[in-house]
């Protein structure tokens, strides 16, 4: 069953600027589906037109099987946890859990039992009777998402949630919040611009460019099966090598060094994207010879930054650095190389 | 972000105290220079308040004769007694008890009808698309330039057109509109991040719960603050009520300090004691006021609690 479809969206503002041009993604139910691009790209006005904090210009959007364009957010039956959580700072944390309840009305009995739940769930228990600004980050964002989770929202949409957290956190927050959405079994949308949190997260991958989608599909299919140079430059990090190249007769030119591949149906111009982590330096076998220059180890892996002709390529391993400055024969599997339009930069 | 501060204040204090062995003498010169110069603040401010109240203290008989006075008098109980229960005024129907109710009508009413009206203008402006809300704003904030006493005659002809002569109503209302209450508010929502409005959308609030629930409880220093300011004008209010009220039942205690005095020159000795009395109890409302708030007064106007 199909909880949420996004369908021909576009959103024009009054200054005629165009955030969205005509999107269309469906979330099926219990699936996490992650929007993820640059800033300005249109994924939170996205966001906030299904929670209903946007008019939607033109398309339709249909929750629980019901077109929800013209509804307020709180009759949508919608829960959205902000980037800033947006925490009532004057209320304890009870109470901003209970606000949302309180105002459909329901029953105190039926509150109570579902505050505590939540708290129980997000072992905020002990924090019941705080305010806000007596919680940490951590603890303020899982406040934000017991808000929520009150709600029994026929979907959850969380904007950037974990952008004020520090590093460590933020980690150990993503495995929880994707633990906490998979044990409720609710639809969600989650929006970043961080890819690992989109790639770690995500049922589904949403990339979104310039108010359009890139392209759909689960983390690893966006990873290893990249629509766009858009796509394969975002989605990875470091992010995938590409390189201008002239393709004839199933052999590649880069930088005046030549070798053969298996894409053969194009000739002329392409754009040739390699992962740098899918590249090796080899001592011999076909490959092309670059100019190594800076070295950078990060420990698990290193980074060796490298020239191809007056091209820049990056290469990732783990075993033994070449010397600086020298010359390496950089070798890679048919497999991994992409081919793209040199001029729309789609895949070939 | 202020627990993150706070956490990280101690170190930093703990730091100070240990590097602080050398430069500690210059500091607490420092700091005996601040208070001299406090003290001295203080004692130009406060000596006068006490020389009245000293005075106020002694017969008239005295002070006449030897002028302020510096000691106590003894004649506290009875003095005071005289200005709050002893009837005068040109009707002999007026107390100082009267007028002290009447400025407290006229101080609260002023404060509250102020951050009423501003607020929910602010709120208008910050929160609603209409059409010109800048521009409103703008007019309301230019209505600075033009004080009550540059308009007092179009003022009281329309008070005066109204019937509302001589009644609380003529008194607080025509005042309430405030461009500065309006700016402050105006402000203070500003600053208040977007989500949580949208967070209270979601929630189901309407707007006018939005304002209940949320705006108000977050204002509440700010309602402080302007409170204390309006009430202290609105106390200290002497034009309009001049002009407004003819009646003596509606005098204020500012209003009727003046008015003794006035009286008192017919007679052969002015009752000095009782006028500085009255000017005591006259201060003493508005400088309650600020003491028992200025904890409040202050958060509300430099510090942002969000």
């Amino acid at each position: 069953m199909t909880t949420l479809r996004i369908k021909d969206v576009f959103k024009r503002y009054p200054n005629g600027a165009e955030a969205v041009k005509g999107v269309s993604v469906d979330v099926e139910d219990g699936e996490l589906v992650v929007f993820v691009g640059p800033s300005g790209c249109g994924k939170s006005t996205m966001l906030r037109m299904v929670a209903g904090l946007e008019s939607v210009t033109e398309g339709e959007i249909e929750l629980a099987g019901r077109v929800v364009n013209d509804l307020e957010p709180a009759e949508r039956n919608i829960a959205m946890v902000f980037q800033n959580y947006a925490l009532y700072p004057h209320m304890s944390v009870r109470k901003n859990l209970a606000y949302g309840l309180k105002n459909r009305g329901t029953p105190q009995a039926e509150i109570d039992r579902k505050v505590d739940e939540a708290a129980k769930l997000l072992q905020i228990g002990e924090f019941l009777d705080r305010k806000p600004s007596q919680l940490s980050g951590g603890q303020r964002q899982r406040v934000a998402m017991g808000r929520a989770i009150v709600r029994d929202p026929a979907i959850f949409l969380f904007d950037e949630p974990l952008s004020n957290l520090d590093a460590k956190l933020r980690n150990q927050m993503r495995l929880e919040i994707k633990k906490l959405q998979r044990s409720l079994g609710t639809a969600a949308i989650y929006v970043t611009h961080d890819q690992v949190e989109a790639m770690t997260l995500a049922d589904r991958i949403v990339v979104l460019n310039n108010g359009l989608i890139e392209q759909v599909g689960k983390p690893h299919e966006v990873y290893s099966q990249p629509a766009s140079t858009f796509v394969a430059s975002f989605i990875g990090a470091p992010p995938m090598n590409l390189l201008d190249a002239t393709l004839s007769d199933g052999r590649i030119e880069i930088g005046g060094q030549s070798f053969a591949v298996q894409q053969t149906q194009k000739a002329g111009p392409i754009k040739l994207g390699l992962r740098p982590e899918r590249l090796q330096v080899a001592s011999g076998g076909e490959g092309f010879r670059v100019e190594v220059g800076v070295l950078e180890d990060l420990g698990a892996t290193r980074l060796i930054h490298a020239r191809l002709g007056d091209q820049d390529l990056t290469i990732a391993q783990d075993s033994e650095l070449p010397e600086p400055s020298s010359e390496a024969l950089i070798t890679f599997r048919h497999d991994d190389a992409h081919f793209f339009d040199a001029s729309s930069g789609r895949r070939i | 972000m202020a627990i993150a501060d706070t956490d990280r204040l101690p170190p930093a204090t703990s730091d100070k105290a240990k590097t602080k062995t050398k430069p500690q003498k210059p500091r607490s010169n420092i700091r005996l220079y601040d208070h001299i110069v406090l003290a001295i603040g203080v004692f130009i401010m406060m000596g006068p308040l006490v020389v009245a109240f000293l005075t106020s203290t002694h017969d008239y008989v005295t002070i006449h004769r030897e002028g302020m006075q510096i000691t106590w008098g003894g004649n506290f109980l009875e003095t005071y007694k005289n200005v709050l229960y002893q009837k005068g005024g040109f009707t002999g129907e007026v107390t100082g008890l009267l007028m002290t109710q009447n400025s407290l009508i006229l101080g609260i009413g002023f404060a509250v009808g102020k951050i009423v009206v501003s607020m929910l203008a602010a709120y208008a402006i910050v929160y609603f698309r209409f059409p010109f809300a800048t521009l409103s704003f703008w007019i309301i904030f230019t209505t600075l330039l033009l004080p009550l006493e540059v308009r007092i005659l179009p003022s009281y002809e329309v008070v005066q057109q109204l019937g509302m002569l001589n009644s609380y109503s003529g008194l607080i209302i025509p005042l309430i509109a405030s461009a500065t209450g309006t700016f402050f508010f105006r402000q203070f929502f500003k600053s208040i991040p977007n989500e949580m409005i949208e967070a209270a959308r979601i929630d189901g609030a309407g707007p006018v719960q939005f304002f209940w629930d949320i705006l108000v409880p977050l204002s509440k220093t700010m309602i402080a603050a302007i409170f204390i300011i309006m009430f202290v004008v609105g106390w200290n209010q002497y034009l309009w009520p001049t002009l407004m009220t003819t009646e003596e039942g509606y005098f204020t205690l500012v209003r009727g300090i003046r008015n003794i005095m006035q009286q008192m020159i017919g007679a052969d000795i002015p009752e000095y004691n009782e006028a500085l009395a009255m000017a005591v109890l006259a201060m003493l409302p508005p400088a309650l006021v600020i003491m028992i708030f200025q904890r409040m007064f202050i958060k509300g106007l430099v510090e942002q609690e969000k």
